[in-house]
């Protein structure tokens, strides 16, 4: 096995495998993008063509139209066991936020609610290290309180494949099978096994989408690469982050940090 | 963020430890900065942002994305990013150098193929030097190189480099590491980072770009023995898929495998795949795989799969070498969860073998804990026999990481040095065999000869005076009129066990043979004495499984210096002159009985005191129903 794509679906797919031998109740977060979806065809490899547990989609109701087309037919497609959650609205978020991050907040709700219904331990999240250097500080298996705030001054230890699967009560515990793999590993992926994504990835009259957020709070950035092809010649070229379009990051120095203190992503 | 671009190519980890302020992150932001791997416009906002509080530019907040870490100036977790040379992939992780994150530290530092160390050149080796040093040592990390970095603050002074080097490689090979590369380097200037620089004309060698590359991605272990250890069985359709990653060796289609603890063995069928199936002949080392099997035998997750050419040991105690994590520190007789693999299991410590200072490397003996970030080596016991493998043999399979309530406390190198391979005494080799029930009950011996039998199990160090008491004891009995014998080396290792030597393996089988033949006169209706250093406790604990209801362990005490200067067969002064190997108390392990029947104290009593207080023992323990009291014991069966 010497491709690294092997490696890193390999050790992907021992995470899933551990995650569901350890935690139960559980669900995964499906945001329609290209991680969350080249995640769940992992679940698929993990889980010889099963999706053993149910896909929640945090909706604000404020996805591109694209995606919830997108959605739609491979929920069809793949027949696919998928919960779509309703987020409280914007009105009911922290006013004094800044826009752009009250608005993400609403997703973070969205979990909170959703958690508190569902009662579930675990919950599998599509984050990478390399979007973030918040991100990338993150554990594989990353344990939570029950208002969803991260304790990142004080992460378990996290170390030979042994992870904190052991969850007290009032807690659930994020599971991340994909923080391991950067960006154009995803792309390649996605060539190598041909899994199906979202059009809006793909160049249309000069711009793409790399990064798909709500339609409030996402911009498209200036590409020709219509091909997966010319996605990952366009990455290996470009100096520019991942999340540049995504507003919320950067409207103070640290209201990502902020956002995910408080249960975010 | 430009990104890495090598397809095919491994990725190579690389973690960066040293003491706190050495700077760390300063040269990752570096690193990252010369070989054009920022992100458009992160120069500038850390600019701004050191602006905005007036300070000078920090190279280190390209990392330190922490709030608190930037007001505090210090990185707090670990994190990773990615780079690429013209090589190769890396992942550079950084650990964080203070004390308090040395869980944070070992987190980054496991993921790693290789470690930089960095060492400032105004301060030389200091405190968590040589602690990461000597965990990296404990990961089994064996690729180092050394940075002396800083060196602009000493004026790129080679005496001052010399210095800094020759601590750092005294104290890395003092614990077995010998550093790759020694490299001068500014961090902050970028001398010997990425380009040479010009103010170190002196140095000759590779710079930390060239050292980076020189590292090796390690391959995974396919040439080692077969580990499948079972992570989940499936049941989809009608199929029964056994889930798990393949630690080392090679699975084949075909195969038999062998499942420890249980023995069940069965062949594989396939090696099942998604979306396309059926083509898969074989799978490696790395590969998280699903296989179905010929016959349905029982497994779960824990379970491991080998080749019976080559199954790993089972033992429920062995040796570890740890560092302790928790706030609450290890002590003899806490119980722990332990995970080996998938396998998760309690385990209680036995001892505290030795408490290592990882500054000046003494070890301490009869620690009475184990303290947070300390280092030790205990010994570690659980009520079932497990697979294990050491380390030493194993470096995927020979690890445990150790849980208290919720949380990991630590982790730590699974040795078996000094213990026994129990894989062939557990059970019997020959399943044909039933047990002849006897029509002469053991009431109707008792009241014939007058007494029950019994088998009393002196232990203790060589020189504690076993053989001694038992021969008193044995004319005291005998002479009440009672059926007695002595079970010692000379009317056993002779003949019964002449085929036996001192291995930890043939000890085991030694004092198996002897639970056999003393259970079987005990059961005749003699009271047997049996003087055997017998120094595991598992041993002990399976001669009383052959006949629990009257089995005696007598602990005959005296402590080492004492039994050393007694040494009446001159073994000791041969053991400590490295003539006789693996001789206990010296280089192999005493386990003193954790819950004796009895304890003879050879060092305050006399002779007449000690064989008094046995034959008393004795005699109270064998009395027929006539003249017995309640002073019999009640029968236990003790688990292994």
């Amino acid at each position: 096995m010497s491709d690294s794509l092997d490696q890193l679906e390999a050790r992907s797919i021992y995470i899933l495998r551990e995650a569901y031998a350890r935690i139960n109740p559980m669900a995964m977060l499906w945001s329609i993008g290209k991680d969350s979806t080249a995640m769940l065809w992992l679940v698929k490899k993990a889980f010889f063509g099963r999706v053993p547990f149910p896909l929640v989609l945090l909706d604000t109701g404020m996805e591109m139209d694209e995606v919830y087309d997108f959605r739609d037919k491979l929920v069809k497609d793949w027949d696919l066991p998928v919960i779509n959650h309703m987020c409280p609205p914007e009105e009911e978020m922290d006013q004094t936020l800044p826009p752009a991050t009250r608005a993400a907040m609403r997703k973070t709700e969205g979990l909170k609610t959703l958690l508190k219904k569902e009662k579930y331990k675990g919950i599998i999240c599509g984050i990478r290290r390399d979007e973030q250097g918040l991100r990338a500080k993150e554990r594989v298996f990353s344990p939570r309180s029950l208002d969803g705030s991260w304790d990142f001054k004080d992460q378990p230890a996290e170390f030979w494949d042994q992870y904190k699967t052991d969850v007290p009560d009032d807690c659930h515990v994020r599971i991340h099978p994909i923080l391991h793999w950067t960006e154009i590993d995803i792309w390649r992926y996605c060539e190598r096994e041909n899994i199906p994504l979202c059009d809006l990835y793909f160049a249309k009259d000069g711009k793409r989408y790399r990064s798909l957020g709500e339609k409030n709070l996402t911009l498209p950035v200036e590409s020709k690469a219509d091909t997966i092809e010319k996605i990952i010649a366009e990455l290996q070229e470009t100096n520019i982050s991942e999340r540049s379009g995504r507003t919320m990051d950067k409207e103070t120095e640290d209201s990502f940090e902020k956002l995910r203190q408080s249960g975010y992503m | 963020m430009k990104q890495a671009n090598k397809s095919t190519n491994q990725q190579l980890g690389v973690v960066i430890v040293g003491h706190v302020d050495h700077g760390k992150s300063t040269l990752i932001g570096r690193l990252l900065h010369d070989t054009d791997s920022l992100p458009e416009g992160k120069l500038e906002e850390i600019k701004s942002v050191c602006d905005k509080r007036g300070s000078d530019f920090e190279w280190s907040f390209v990392l330190d994305a922490f709030q608190a870490e930037r007001d505090q100036a210090v990185t707090i977790d670990t994190t990773q990013i990615f780079f690429s040379t013209e090589l190769r992939n890396y992942v550079i992780i950084d650990a964080p150098g203070h004390r308090e994150f040395l869980k944070n530290m070992i987190s980054g530092a496991s993921q790693a193929d290789a470690a930089i160390l960095v060492v400032d050149a105004t301060e030389g080796v200091q405190e968590q030097t040589r602690r990461h040093a000597y965990m990296l040592h404990l990961l089994g990390l064996k690729q180092v190189a050394v940075v002396i970095n800083k060196m602009d603050k000493v004026g790129y002074d080679p005496e001052q480099f010399e210095k800094a080097a020759r601590e750092s490689v005294d104290y890395l090979k003092s614990i077995g590491l010998t550093p790759a590369h020694i490299i001068p380097i500014s961090a902050r200037e970028g001398d010997m980072m990425v380009a040479r620089g010009e103010n170190m004309d002196w140095y000759k060698g590779k710079t930390m770009a060239e050292a980076l590359d020189a590292f090796a991605v390690a391959n995974p272990p396919v040439a080692r023995p077969l580990r499948f250890p079972v992570q989940d069985v499936y049941r989809f359709d009608e199929k029964r898929i056994l889930v798990g990653r393949i630690e080392t060796g090679i699975l084949r289609k075909g195969d038999t495998l062998f499942f420890s603890p249980t023995n069940e063995k069965a062949t594989v069928i396939s090696i099942e795949n998604w979306p396309e199936s059926g083509s898969i002949v074989e799978a490696h080392a790395g590969q998280s795989i699903g296989i179905t099997l010929d016959e349905k035998i029982f497994v779960e997750r824990g379970h491991v799969g080998s080749h019976a050419q080559n199954l790993p040991m089972l033992s429920n105690v062995f040796r570890a070498n740890i560092f302790w994590l928790s706030g609450k520190p290890l002590k003899i007789g806490n119980s722990y969860t332990a995970r080996f693999g998938t396998l998760e299991t309690k385990v209680t410590v036995q001892s505290i073998d030795n408490l290592v200072d990882t500054q000046d490397l003494k070890k301490q003996k009869q620690a009475s804990g184990v303290g947070k970030n300390a280092v030790a080596e205990v010994t570690l016991r659980a009520r079932e026999m497990l697979p294990v493998d050491a380390y030493h043999d194993n470096f995927k399979m020979g690890r445990v990481v150790l849980y208290e309530d919720h949380d990991v406390a630590g982790g730590g190198l699974i040795s078996m040095e000094g213990y026994p391979d129990q894989r062939q005494s557990s059970s019997p080799k020959s399943k044909n065999i039933y047990k002849v029930s006897h029509s002469v009950t053991p009431d109707m011996r008792a009241e014939r000869a007058g007494h029950y039998g019994g088998v009393f199990w002196f232990t203790g160090l060589s020189g504690s005076g076993k053989s001694t008491l038992a021969i008193a004891v044995e004319k005291e009995i005998f002479e009440r009129g009672m059926s007695v014998y002595v079970l010692d080396g000379d009317n056993i290792r002779y003949g019964l066990n002449a085929d036996l030597g001192f291995s930890p393996e043939d000890r085991t089988e030694n004092i198996r043979r002897v639970g056999e033949v003393a259970a079987l006169q005990a059961n005749a209706g003699i009271i047997v004495l049996s003087a055997f250093i017998s120094p595991y406790q598992t041993d002990r604990d399976r001669a009383r499984a052959a006949i629990p209801q009257s089995f005696h362990e007598i602990h005959i005490k005296a402590d080492l210096a004492t039994c050393e200067a007694r040494d009446p067969k001159g073994l000791y002064k041969k053991a400590r002159g490295g003539e006789i190997k693996e001789f206990t108390g010296i280089d192999s392990p005493y386990e003193a009985p954790t819950n004796p029947d009895l304890v003879i104290d050879t060092q305050a009593n006399d002779i007449d005191t000690c064989v008094k207080q046995i034959v008393d023992y004795i005699e109270a323990s064998v009395k027929t129903s006539s003249t017995q009291n309640n002073t019999n014991k009640e029968g236990r069966v003790v688990a292994l």
